[in-house]
């Protein structure tokens, strides 16, 4: 065991854990924090709905589709001076927040729309019976009807952003990608490969049975 | 009262106005039970969502308590909205919230109320649709008599001078739509509120309706007291909604009235008058002899009505008829 283990050093994957918790939950955060609003106006100015901006709409869409058509590998490098600009380097646990909310927040943003649509047409017009205006309707009634469907969003937003940050290596993001890339990968020591893999595998299945539980937890249906 | 003078509404459906309700004039009475009857795709759905503007008209005047509310702006329609309440087929309750916190919802959205008043108005709501042990359910863990009758608080929860039921009973069985019927007669007649009805079951509005506009196509092609529709329909439209709601095959009574002898006669008994003996009594002092082909003793709304069709055979004809109609029957030759 000893021997098969030898080049696995338990204090380096402790730090690299921690850096991808990091950048995970960073991430997740401000993906969460601008996905939900581009969300929220995706619905709104969608076909036959509250605010109807066929303009706005199609302008929105595309940013959003064009994040999300580019390969995140090379959304990576793209971002790059953009990085520099924003937090003064593309290094590090830091530097690869932006182009992981970059990936992030666009990919949340679609999820939010749909959940929204999937609420039923005739809530929405019972509240607006009641008299409600727009923004009663949306923190009122739309926003908690589609809980559920947010809380399965952002699980699965966050699990793209566990395997995002791996890649986040190749241009030295730090964390388990990091540390897979530089000993797994260029020094061929294999089981550090294993066990940065295998953590990242236990990392996903926590985040996915946590949000199960929220999703059940929320569901009134 | 609800004024509409020439209320029009038509769809743009590529590049094309298809019509959903051709010019319509009507007033609605403060404090009348109203039915709009018709089938599916009628556009009944459009006109009750039109005293509220879920659905603005594209031409004339809708006038509510002499104001004429397709002039209001967006707030003044906002709290236009909070004095006509709504309820639904299929109840539209929010799943996120609990039943007491559904009821408060048009409160809180109001703003204008203390969180003490809320509480209180929630509580009266609650024991009125007898629904105070399921408070704190949420919407999923009730039936649908309950929720509709959650519907029910909710709507009255800012006390509206106006519900708007959009088919509320066509999703429930015939025991829970008797009840939810009987509370919403309850409310018409305690709280004095407007009711508009929207069925295509002439059933309901029967039971619980004061006046009654049937709409064909679009168009109302019918109006006026419900015992006066129900019991002389014109339009075939009615016509179709009446028999349908009798269970009656017109065919069949057709070749029933082929086979009988004599003349055929259809007596329409109302109120009092249905009590009484009084086919007997006329058939001794005119000596004509009778058979029931067909009959039905029902209520309209809380008046008794009865009608039946008999034949006659022999005797005085004429006796017989100045008798029932000296009696206040109404008396139709169909043969």
């Amino acid at each position: 065991m000893e021997a098969l283990l030898s080049n696995v050093d338990w204090a380096e994957i402790g730090i690299a854990s921690w850096d991808t918790l990091v950048m995970v939950g960073m991430s997740l955060l401000f993906s969460v924090l601008i996905g939900l609003p581009i969300g929220v106006l995706l619905f709104l100015f969608g076909k036959r709905q509250l605010l109807e901006q066929p303009v706005a709409y199609a302008v929105l869409s595309f940013v959003v589709n064009v994040l999300r058509s580019v390969p995140f590998i090379i959304l990576l490098i793209v971002m790059i001076p953009f990085t520099v600009m924003l937090i003064g380097t593309s290094l590090g646990v830091a530097g690869a927040i932006p182009p992981l909310v970059a990936g992030g927040a666009p990919f949340f943003a679609r999820l939010v729309e749909t959940s929204l649509r999937e609420v039923d047409r005739g809530i929405i017009e019972a509240t607006q019976a009641m008299g409600a205006n727009v923004r009663q309707i949306i923190f009122g009634a739309l926003l908690p009807e589609a809980l559920p469907g947010i809380i399965a969003g952002i699980t699965v937003t966050a699990i793209t952003l566990v395997s995002y940050a791996a890649m986040s290596g190749v241009i030295g993001g730090g964390g388990l990608g990091d540390l897979a890339i530089r000993f797994g990968y260029q020094r061929f020591q294999t089981d550090v490969m294993v066990i940065t893999v295998a953590l990242l595998v236990i990392f996903v299945q926590l985040l996915q049975m946590a949000g199960d539980r929220l999703v059940l937890y929320f569901s009134r249906k | 009262m609800i004024v509409f003078d020439q209320v029009q509404k038509s769809y743009q459906v590529g590049g094309r106005a298809i019509p959903a309700l051709h010019p319509t004039s009507m007033t609605i009475e403060t404090g009348e039970v109203f039915g709009i009857v018709g089938h599916s795709g009628a556009g009944k759905s459009t006109l009750v969502r039109l005293i509220n503007l879920l659905e603005p008209p594209t031409g004339g005047r809708i006038l509510v308590d002499d104001e004429n509310i397709t002039d209001y702006d967006a707030a003044e329609l906002r709290a236009f909205r909070r004095k006509v309440g709504m309820i639904f087929q299929h109840f539209n309750l929010l799943s996120s919230k609990t039943v007491a916190d559904n009821i408060a919802f048009p409160m809180k959205l109001a703003g204008i109320y203390s969180r003490t008043e809320i509480r209180e108005r929630v509580e009266e709501l609650l024991a009125r649709v007898s629904l105070t042990d399921h408070a704190n359910k949420y919407p999923s863990q009730l039936s649908g008599g309950q929720k509709q009758r959650v519907g029910i608080a909710r709507a009255l929860a800012c006390r509206p001078t106006i519900l708007l039921c959009d088919e509320a009973t066509s999703a429930l069985d015939p025991q829970t739509t008797q009840s939810v019927l009987r509370l919403l007669a309850d409310i018409n007649r305690e709280l004095g509120l407007t009711i508009v009805l929207i069925t295509h079951e002439m059933d309901v509005v029967r039971r619980v309706c004061d006046r009654v506009a049937v709409m064909d196509a679009g168009e109302v092609v019918e109006m006026g007291a419900v015992s006066d529709v129900f019991l002389h329909p014109q339009h075939p439209t009615t016509r179709d909604f009446v028999f349908e709601s009798e269970n009656i095959d017109r065919d069949e009574m057709q070749e029933d009235l082929q086979k009988a002898s004599g003349r055929i006669l259809r007596l329409t008994f109302r109120g009092e008058s249905t009590y009484k003996p009084l086919l007997g009594s006329v058939a001794r002092e005119s000596g004509v002899d009778f058979s029931i082909l067909s009959g039905r003793i029902d209520h309209i709304k809380d008046t008794p009505y009865g009608q039946l069709t008999l034949s006659l055979v022999g005797g005085d004809l004429e006796v017989a008829m100045k008798a029932l109609e000296a009696a206040e029957v109404h008396v139709e030759v169909v043969r």
